[in-house]
């Protein structure tokens, strides 16, 4: 069933109460409100921005998505700040989006030097006249690359929501969470579900401990819930992760290996527990609902959703509707190939009429001149029952050039770390060419994850 | 443990690991000949530093290639030299 195309968030709920349907609340750790009360009201004190460039820049996820439902179809172009923007960053942006307005929950008079005549401080919701949608806004959001200034990606609202189905008109209206920030692809999908779906939307803050925001997706009774690998290890390994029960399980953002697949399907065994490939650049490219890790090959054939799929030496490339209009900014370099197909630079493997995805172009490990990508050990440790993560790094040597590192955090168990390494090891010998065996493996009590929630992967630049 | 023990007790734990048919250690052996690839050496210089603090292929300037064990445990032995001093 298609879903009729919305010409901008405020116009899809508007259509929605009109046709009776109930809407969900927004709730955020300290606020809610309800999707249909956002109509008639303004955080902006009401203030006319039809037709300006919008920055949305507030520390608070709930304050970003009413001013975003607010502005969405009236501005002409918005950015989304994620929360960990260095501000150093902003002068640039800014100045390459042709920025003029400027939202904020912090101190207006705080706010860097942007040379932005309208610094305007989002506050408490306040009556307000609907305002007529006028345009098709663009949307911009930011790479989470690690060195240098991030990327500018464009989109259209219909290119946003190309993945989201209509809810079954008989299904109880789920209650969404993300362990994404909102303003981040991942996250903002989650949003997008929440507004053109239906349903109540549960956010999290940045501050807030993992064990809290298990609490509260308990006691909101989440239902849908997404997130990385790396917020699900996380978020297995806390003892509040019992709190709650949901029904169903996304993963995206990262290589969902089988061991993270296995331990939430075990840990959650009401849940459909699904991974989506998606990218800030190519758009959600397609979902994965057999509980195995990879993708079936024949995707390539059947272009499901019609996402086209193609891959070109060893990278993943999509054409689609989904995928993002273009880099803003002068100097940008280009988003899609002649063909139209954006290079994701994901590499996989054909095995057993599955691509596996192995790991990013950019953080191969050369080891004597043979190559060795960090995720695909990782995914082999992953496997050891005691294991709940690791990060797989190349350490220079003066022999070969590199050689394969591991830390490894374990979960509490009874045999001594010593027996589990040489488990761990013995099972990456079995399975991995020598060259690839991590030559050094230490243990660690935690391993660091970034904002967008990835595991830190300390020299490699990624994206998305 | 001395330097030189060190050196050969990683020797024979690669081997193992490596699953190469390590010749008998002596000082005469010649390290192409020993059974140990160029990725066993890099793991073994990965775990002398490891072990010892000491990475004379990086640190040290002039370096002449070890070409017997002898030469690779005199090596190690003089870098903890100069470390010391």
């Amino acid at each position: 069933m298609k879903r009729p195309e919305p010409a901008c968030l405020s116009a899809a709920l508007a259509a929605a109460a009109a046709a009776g349907r109930p809407l969900g609340r927004l709730a955020g750790p300290d606020d809610a409100v309800g999707f249909a009360d956002l109509l008639r009201a303004s955080s902006l004190g009401g203030a006319d921005l039809t037709g300006r460039s919008v920055l949305i820049a507030t520390r608070a996820q709930f304050a970003a998505a009413v001013a975003l439902i607010e502005l969405d179809g009236r501005a002409r172009r918005i950015v989304l700040c994620p929360p960990d923007l260095d501000p150093a960053h902003l002068p640039a942006i800014a100045g390459q989006a042709g920025i003029d307005a400027v939202v904020t929950d912090g101190d207006p008079a705080a706010f860097p030097a942007l040379g932005v005549s309208d610094v305007l401080r989002c506050g408490p919701l306040g009556p307000a006249a609907p305002v007529a949608p006028s345009r098709g806004t663009e949307w911009v959001l930011l790479t989470s690359g690690t060195t240098g200034a991030p990327k500018m990606v464009a989109h259209r609202l219909s290119g946003l929501t190309g993945a989201i189905r209509p809810a079954a008109p008989d299904a109880p209206a789920p209650v969404w969470s993300t362990f994404y920030d909102i303003r981040r692809y991942g996250g903002l999908q989650i949003l997008l579900r929440a507004v053109l779906a239906g349903g109540t939307l549960v956010l999290s803050d940045k501050d807030e401990p993992v064990s809290g925001f298990l609490a509260r997706l308990g006691r909101h009774g989440a239902t849908h819930v997404s997130g990385t690998p790396s917020h699900w290890r996380r978020a297995l390994m806390s003892p509040a992760e019992a709190a709650f029960d949901p029904g169903y399980v996304r993963l995206s953002g990262e290589i969902a290996d089988q061991a993270v697949l296995d331990a939430l399907g075990d840990a959650f065994p009401r849940a459909s527990v699904g991974h989506a490939y998606a990218s800030t650049e190519a758009g959600v490219g397609f979902e994965v609902t057999d509980g195995q890790e990879g993708f079936p090959a024949r995707f390539l054939a059947e272009a499901p959703g019609g996402v086209e799929l193609r891959v070109v030496e060893g990278s993943l490339r999509i054409r689609s509707p989904r995928t993002a209009t273009t880099y803003v900014g002068e100097g940008s370099p280009v988003l899609a190939d002649a063909d139209g197909f954006v290079d994701t630079g994901d590499m996989v493997a054909l095995r057993g009429g599955r691509y596996h995805f192995v790991g990013r172009r950019g953080g191969i490990i050369n080891v004597g001149g043979l190559k060795v990508h960090p995720e695909e050990v990782e995914a082999v440790i992953n496997r050891h029952p005691r294991v709940r993560m690791s990060l797989v790094e190349g350490r220079r040597n003066p022999i070969t050039g590199a050689l394969v590192t591991a830390t490894v955090v374990l979960e509490p168990g009874e045999a001594p770390p010593a027996a589990v390494k040489a488990e761990i090891l013995a099972a990456c010998r079995a399975a991995l060419a020598p060259h690839k065996v991590p030559a050094i493996l230490s243990f660690a009590e935690a391993l660091a994850v970034t904002q967008a929630g990835k595991l830190a992967r300390p020299g490699a630049s990624r994206h998305a | 443990m001395s330097i030189r023990l060190t050196v050969l007790d990683n020797i024979k734990r690669i081997a193992e690991e490596q699953q190469k048919h390590l010749a008998p250690l002596s000082d005469d052996l010649v390290l192409t000949e020993s059974g140990l690839d160029s990725l066993c050496f890099a793991i073994l210089v990965a775990r002398l530093d490891a072990e010892l603090g000491l990475d004379p292929f990086t640190t040290e300037e002039d370096i002449v290639f070890p070409v017997t064990v002898g030469d690779f445990v005199r090596l190690y032995e003089g870098a903890a030299v100069d470390e010391a001093a």
